[in-house]
């Protein structure tokens, strides 16, 4: 029996409306046609197999000194040291962060005060120049100690001179300064949550601490992360900075060669390879958390151990 | 019966507040028996809100004095003298005092028993198994026992409105503020809403209700008061006053809400 679509069931036989086939109606439409845009993707590959060219035949980039260099020891001595400088900057900068934000937030005008002087001066000098001035800071105070202030004994004293290495005065300086620029990715991310949240959770008879712990932060993730993703690459590039304090991560590393061998711009492009490395696989991470955290309000913990369960072992 | 000159649940004397230089309540004076239910009705911005928020100590007061169960709330008085009670002293004051609000403000982040349980975990700590078992009560009672592990975000206005409830239930008020908290809802939610709270108070609980829900007033509460600029214009048996209203601004709110 033929059905056709002209919906006068007319055809049913035992009296039933008989159920409409749905018209097939495919869409084969054809494209205009866009000049503009295949003469303009032909130009931009050919200027790249121009570049990829020029780039490969030049006898000056020395291709075999850096693929020799790639995996050097020091080199990959460099490169621990960058990685460990930015994930122990980071984590001291959002501690930081976290702190002077829920300072800043507070009632108490002086803590309101402190927070803000942080973040101004941090914000306002250059990280180059903080990071010289950590590095001498044993100029102006050339001992530390544990005891009573303004001058008062000490129980415990080091000498700046061992205390402050290229390492701890890197740490120091990016940490810090990262903590000021946290403050506001934290305060906005605060302030992003729903001041009802506060409301209902003080209902409850919870204290600030709770209220914040429990309830705010957890929320205010959602906007804190992205943003933070971003800071985490970018500093990953920004300790290449602590090469002027001889930080020994892998700009410096890389110098460090060249001054013996002149392969400068060898050197560089291992350097660069590297850091592009590392940026791409950070910037992986951040799409995978990122798109975890735009799904649904569930809570962080809950929602990565719910997407980790596929990879978890089989049950028996 | 205990003997009835018994200090009611609570007891507001002379509340005076004002938000900069606007003063918003007038000098009030209330009482809740325990046990009692009070609608407060009143047209916007009369001070509804900042009432039920100046009881549980959500907004400091400019002058007055408030007693929930006895106890002078956000002061000590000592050698004659009001000392302001510290953080933790008022997070002690609150606990017994239930709110729920217009727009719920549940926790985004937790399922509908989390919710539930949060306050008794974090605030009286109770284990997780215990605060699970009573959590799984309490939504059973607001009728919710299927919806426990969705997130509010996958409930109904209504739903989340009675999961506010639970969550509220969970601390063992002895005290329920409720502000307008069927306003947010679609009129044909508004009554499973209700109907919880009418249990609610038919198991004893003492309630303030802030509401416009004059059939709700009418049929649970033993007191209605009438708030207009900052000052209680009318009060009495709810079906007296809605039947016969002598104030005139009452007449008219009165015209324009039912
Ligand atoms: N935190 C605040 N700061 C300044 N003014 C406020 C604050 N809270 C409330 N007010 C003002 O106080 C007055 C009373 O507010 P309130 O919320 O108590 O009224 P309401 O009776 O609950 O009104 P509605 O029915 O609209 O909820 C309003 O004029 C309001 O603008
Ligand atoms: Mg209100």
């Amino acid at each position: 029996m033929e059905v056709t679509s002209t919906g006068s069931s007319a055809g049913s036989q035992d009296g039933e409306p008989s159920a409409q086939v749905p018209v097939e109606l495919p869409i084969e439409a054809v494209r205009p046609p866009r000049p503009g845009r295949v003469i303009g993707a032909g130009v931009a590959l050919l200027f790249l197999v121009w570049l990829a060219y020029t780039v490969i035949v030049n006898e000056n980039l020395h291709w075999d000194v850096i693929v020799s260099f790639l995996m050097d020891g020091r080199i990959l001595g460099g490169l621990w040291v960058t990685i460990q400088l930015t994930v122990f900057s980071m984590a001291i900068g959002l501690v930081l962060g976290v702190l002077a934000a829920v300072m800043q937030l507070s009632d108490n005008p002086v803590l309101r005060g402190t927070s803000g002087l942080y973040t101004w001066f941090f914000r306002g000098t250059p990280l180059l120049v903080q990071l010289i001035f950590w590095f001498n800071i044993g100029l102006v105070f050339p001992s530390f100690g544990i005891g009573v202030p303004f001058d008062g004994p000490k129980l415990i004293e080091w000498q700046a001179n061992e205390l402050i290495t290229p390492f701890t005065a890197a740490l120091l300086g990016l940490a810090i300064n990262e903590g000021a620029y946290m403050a506001e990715i934290v305060r906005a991310g605060i302030r992003s949550v729903d001041p009802g949240q506060r409301e209902a959770a003080e209902a409850l008879g919870m204290s600030h601490g709770q209220v914040l712990r429990r309830v705010v932060l957890p929320q205010a993730m959602r906007v804190i992360i992205p943003p933070t993703g971003n800071q985490f690459i970018s500093m990953l590039k920004t300790t290449s900075m602590v090469s002027v304090i001889a930080g020994a991560e892998l700009l410096t590393v890389a110098q460090r060669i060249y001054l013996g061998n002149f392969e400068v711009i060898a050197m560089l492009i291992v350097a660069s390879i590297w850091y592009v490395v590392l940026t791409t696989i950070a910037s992986i991470g951040q799409h995978f958390i990122e798109k975890r955290f735009e799904r649904g309000h569930a809570a962080l913990g809950a929602r990565v151990r719910r997407n980790l369960r596929p990879f978890a072992k089989e049950p028996a | 019966m205990t003997t009835g000159q018994a200090e009611p649940m609570v007891k507001i004397r002379s509340l005076r507040k004002r938000f900069g230089s606007v003063e918003v309540l007038k000098g009030i004076d209330l009482d809740v028996p325990h046990g009692q239910v009070v609608c407060v009705v009143g047209p916007s911005g009369s001070g509804k809100s900042t009432l039920l928020r100046c009881v549980n100590r959500m907004e400091t007061i400019d002058s007055g004095r408030i007693w929930v169960d006895g106890e002078l709330m956000g002061y000590a008085e000592r050698g004659g003298r009001l000392h302001l009670l510290a953080p933790a002293e008022l997070c002690r004051q609150r606990r017994p005092i239930g709110m729920v609000f217009q727009r719920f403000h549940l926790f985004p982040h937790r399922t509908a028993i989390e919710n539930v349980m949060e306050g008794p975990v974090t605030v009286l700590g109770t284990s997780r198994a215990e605060a699970r078992r009573q959590a799984t009560e309490l939504l059973e009672r607001v009728g919710l026992s299927d919806r426990a592990d969705h997130y509010p975000a996958q409930l109904s206005g209504g739903q989340q409105q009675r999961v506010a409830i639970a969550r509220s239930l969970a601390m063992r008020p002895k005290l329920m503020l409720f502000d307008e908290p069927t306003s947010a809802l679609d009129p044909e939610l508004v009554q499973e809403v209700l109907a919880v709270m009418r249990d609610l108070a038919a198991s004893g609980m003492t309630m303030m209700v802030v509401t416009h829900e004059m059939g709700f007033a009418r049929e649970v509460g033993d007191q209605l008061v009438f708030v207009d600029g900052g000052v209680i214009v009318e009060r009495g048996d709810p079906r007296e006053v809605l039947a016969a209203p002598k104030n005139d601004r009452f007449r008219t709110f009165l015209g324009q809400v039912l």
